[in-house]
């Protein structure tokens, strides 16, 4: 009963929201710790790779941000779910919060992509199965960040993107296992819980950016979904406490 | 335990690094400018949320 009461509290924006803030530089400090970690292993002590020379470095930020561009999403699916289940307030805004990273890790997916086909494949793009699915995570982001803008009161945009959110989930299974499905250019996962490809500098290294990518993005959610919260509470006692008081010192 | 002999080595990756450096510095960039940016929106609602509870704390008062 007491771990029940305690979700409830959490899921209240205005306990949410100073807790949030309390672990931002905590985030933040975590993921450059991992980032450090991750680069030193990965540009400094992985060896060559037999194939792909020193070009194969580029899977240290493609990985792990092709890896968040799913996470995210399916976060952000989860989160429309319970929404639309509880109708809870704090479900939206967390969507919301986590949208604009989650197609910056998409763009980032395909631009370090098409910087690695270049010398790989001699072609920047190709209408590969796993290219062309990631392309489309980033248009379901951009369609979601853009239909809830265009729609005034915040629950109903709640609503319609969590719809949105829920029918594009279909496409995270078919961006996963593309490289299984149909013959692709692609190359298939190099991580595998029973036996890994990769030399096992490559694997930390690419492990720990991974780490470092997910605490950044979950920093920078949380800074975001604060001032979401202001905006959307802005009646509330609250907001007006917070915005009279402290967030007045706060730059 | 460092891979390369030199740092130009390592600047030239071995003939890839407009690919890696580029790869690395957009990320860099994007990591860089997001967190300005949230920061910069955040600012700016703050004031513009002060302002709107001034103006309405103003009206109630009259």
């Amino acid at each position: 009963m007491k771990d029940r009461f305690n979700l409830y509290r959490f899921a209240s924006p205005a306990t949410f929201y100073p807790f949030a803030g309390t672990l931002i530089p905590y985030f933040v400090a975590v993921s450059v710790v991992f980032g450090l970690a991750g680069l030193w292993l990965g540009m400094l002590v992985a060896p060559t790779d037999f194939q792909q020379g020193e070009g194969y470095r580029i899977i240290f930020i493609h990985v792990p941000a092709s890896w968040m561009s799913m996470f995210i999403y399916l976060v952000m699916a989860g989160w429309a779910a319970i929404g639309l289940a509880f109708n809870t307030r704090l479900s939206g805004m967390m969507a919301q919060a986590l949208a604009p990273t989650g197609a910056l890790m998409a763009f980032l997916s395909l631009l370090t992509g098409a910087l690695w086909g270049k010398p790989m494949w001699g072609a920047w793009w190709v209408w590969d199965a796993r290219l062309t699915s990631e392309l489309i995570l980033l248009f379901l982001y951009i369609g979601y960040m853009a239909l809830t803008a265009a729609i005034d009161d915040p629950r109903r945009a709640d609503k319609a993107g969590g719809l949105l959110l829920l029918v594009g989930v279909v496409n995270i299974p078919i961006i996963y296992f593309s490289v299984k499905w149909w013959n692709t250019l692609h190359q298939g996962s190099s991580v595998n819980l029973a036996k890994s490809s990769m030399a096992t500098t490559m694997l930390w290294g690419m492990l720990l950016m991974a780490m470092c990518f997910w605490m950044y993005s979950i920093a920078v959610a949380l800074m975001r979904v604060r001032t979401i919260m202001l905006e959307r509470e802005r009646h509330t006692d609250w907001v007006k406490a917070e915005l009279l008081g402290k967030a007045g010192e706060e730059k | 335990m460092i891979h390369w002999n030199s740092f130009s080595d390592f600047i030239a990756m071995g003939g890839y690094g407009f690919y890696v450096w580029g790869s690395f510095g957009a990320t860099v960039l994007i990591m860089a400018i997001e967190p300005i940016a949230v920061a910069r929106n955040r600012k700016s609602t703050i004031a513009r949320l002060k302002r709107q509870l001034r103006a309405e704390t103003r009206n109630t008062a009259e």
